[in-house]
């Protein structure tokens, strides 16, 4: 059994969820099945040299969901795809969250476009997770109804106070959480490794880089960790990652 | 079916692909979608004599039709190559070539006696990367260092050697020649372009090294015609690779001059281009009429 391949994939719906990020359902057969929560994808893109990675958000039967931003060229051409074209995807990538018992009260915490890889790993929380994401403003809000209809407990947070709390995610983490699973800006993830030092829990970050090939072979992704030993070594997004133990992450 | 065969300094490969060094890692990753007797050889990620961390990141950015890297050769060091991935390599059906990298001549030298004791297939000396700070591309680019470093490691090296030449020199024909003469079995070529990228809003280059190694179709007709002008100075075999994306690429590569084909950047874009290029070239050997893809090799006709 292949761990990923490649696939072409029917797009079954396509919606646009605010002024940049749309959100797309794609066919995607047993590498739906193979896929775990946090995992990712590179889909490629007509005319460009580099696959596009981007998390895999949710997965039902053979369905992949996949939620992106327009960040440039590739994802802007992305953009207009509408139901019934075809996607090039490989898929599934990458180590997701370890999610462990899942009796325990956890937290996802999410910023902006990093909210997208929480959705399938909350769900299988249903009511024990709490889900705090925050946004620029309220036009900027996604994935709230998603969260809702799984059972989570759903706090948002706005930078402007336009929807929900105004201020950081980090100011609205509940008290009784054992495990914190974020993704988002490096500054939001730094300090939530610090909260959770504090707090003595386990907390699991969702990073991204510049990448090529997508499965740990051009070495491109590098992210810097922290040894056992006091030094550090490079490892990479794509293959050790994306998502990481707090604790060896080298946020510098 | 043509006889897709070619011998590159003596070692037969079994079709004239082989995966470049750098984007084939040492093949795990790839042997997911395909069994790697696919290709007729892999030239493995470059090793150094000690393990090395590589650049920071960024080490990558895309460009148009094409892209940048300054992986900065991160790689585990000749031992553990020796110890850890040539075992399994060496099972997979393929040539195996170890592509080998030192800030010093006496590096190079004691990775090629090193490499000469285990079972590998061919040496590939990478005196073309244009991303460390020491060593590297500053023997490749002139006739002098091609010279003296192919002939230092020349002595220490009973493996099939080939020299991998960098583009980012005037006269490519001249350090052809200087490899030959300096003992080298078969010359590969080409390695990456210098090129940088920069974001107008913040003002920083994309890639933390500044610049990087321009890939990709963008390169394609420099290396064609580099592996031209090559191929017409020297009698040892020339390996083309530079931007290969197309079974019609990899016909264009070979009548230049090529005996043999690398490709790399092509499977970022698609992972199973191996497979598409010999089953396009198969044909087209075919259409042609053609008994052996040997014959396509220098078959050019210049005006």
């Amino acid at each position: 059994m292949k761990q990923y391949d490649v696939r072409q994939c029917r797009v079954m719906q396509f919606d646009q969820l605010t002024a940049d990020i749309y959100s797309a359902w794609v066919d995607a057969g047993e590498l739906a099945r193979l896929a775990k929560p946090g995992q990712f994808a590179q889909i490629y893109v007509p005319g460009k040299t580099l696959r596009r990675p981007i998390s895999i958000c949710d997965a039902e039967g053979d369905a992949l969901r996949f939620v992106f931003q327009i960040r440039g060229e590739g994802t802007a051409i992305l953009a207009n795809t509408r139901a019934g074209d075809s996607w090039d995807v490989l898929a599934p990538l990458g180590h997701g969250f370890s999610l462990g018992d899942t009796g325990r009260k956890v937290c996802f915490v999410g910023g902006g476009i990093g909210v997208p890889p929480l959705v399938a790993a909350a769900k299988v929380f249903g009511a024990n997770a709490t889900v705090v994401t925050g946004f620029r403003n309220r036009d900027a809000v996604i994935l709230q109804d998603d969260f809702a209809k799984n059972g989570n407990r759903v706090v948002l947070a706005t930078d402007d106070g336009s929807a929900g709390f105004h201020g950081l995610v980090t100011e609205c983490l509940p008290e009784d959480c054992e495990a914190i699973f974020a993704c988002g800006p490096t500054p939001m993830l730094r300090a939530l490794t610090a909260e959770a030092e504090k707090r003595g829990v386990e907390c699991q970050v969702s990073l991204e880089q510049r990448m090529a090939c997508g499965i740990g072979a051009c070495l491109g992704c590098a992210v810097k960790l922290k040894t056992e030993d006091g030094g550090w070594r490079h490892g990479h997004v794509c293959k050790d990652g994306p998502v990481f133990d707090a604790r060896i992450v080298a946020f510098d | 079916m043509a006889d897709l065969k070619v011998t590159i300094a003596g070692v037969e490969l079994a079709n004239p692909l082989i995966a470049a060094s750098g984007t084939f890692g040492f093949g795990h990753e790839y042997a997911e979608f395909y069994p790697l007797s696919t290709l007729g050889g892999i030239s493995c990620k470059g090793i150094t004599l000690k393990e090395r961390p590589g650049n920071p990141p960024p080490r990558i950015a895309e460009t148009p039709s094409g892209m940048l890297n300054a992986v900065g050769l991160q790689n585990p060091g000749v031992d553990h190559f020796i110890e850890h991935d040539l075992p399994w390599l060496r099972q997979q059906g393929t040539a195996v070539i170890a592509n080998i990298a030192g800030n010093t001549p006496e590096d190079y030298c004691a990775m090629a006696e090193k490499l000469s004791d285990t079972d590998v297939d061919m040496i590939e000396m990478n005196i073309s990367c244009p991303n460390v700070k020491q060593g590297g591309v500053q023997f490749g680019t002139s006739c002098a260092g091609v010279g003296s470093i192919t002939a230092a490691v020349r002595k220490y090296c009973k493996k099939p050697l080939m020299v991998k030449l960098s583009p980012n020199v005037a006269d490519i024909g001249e350090i052809a020649a200087a490899a030959e003469a300096s003992g080298a079995d078969a010359i590969s070529l080409i390695n990456t372009l210098t090129g940088m990228r920069i974001d107008i809003r913040t003002r920083r280059p994309i890639i933390r090294n500044n610049t990087g190694g321009l890939s990709g179709p963008a390169v394609f007709p420099v290396a064609v015609r580099m592996v031209w002008q090559a191929s017409q100075r020297v009698k040892i075999p020339v390996v083309g690779l530079g931007g290969i994306a197309t079974w019609q690429d990899a016909a264009e590569m070979l009548l230049a001059g090529a005996s043999a084909l690398q490709i790399g950047t092509v499977l970022f874009t698609d992972p199973y281009a191996p497979v598409k290029i010999l089953d396009g070239l198969n044909r087209f050997l075919d259409e042609q009429g053609l008994a052996s893809v040997t014959e396509l090799t220098g078959g050019v006709r210049p005006w």
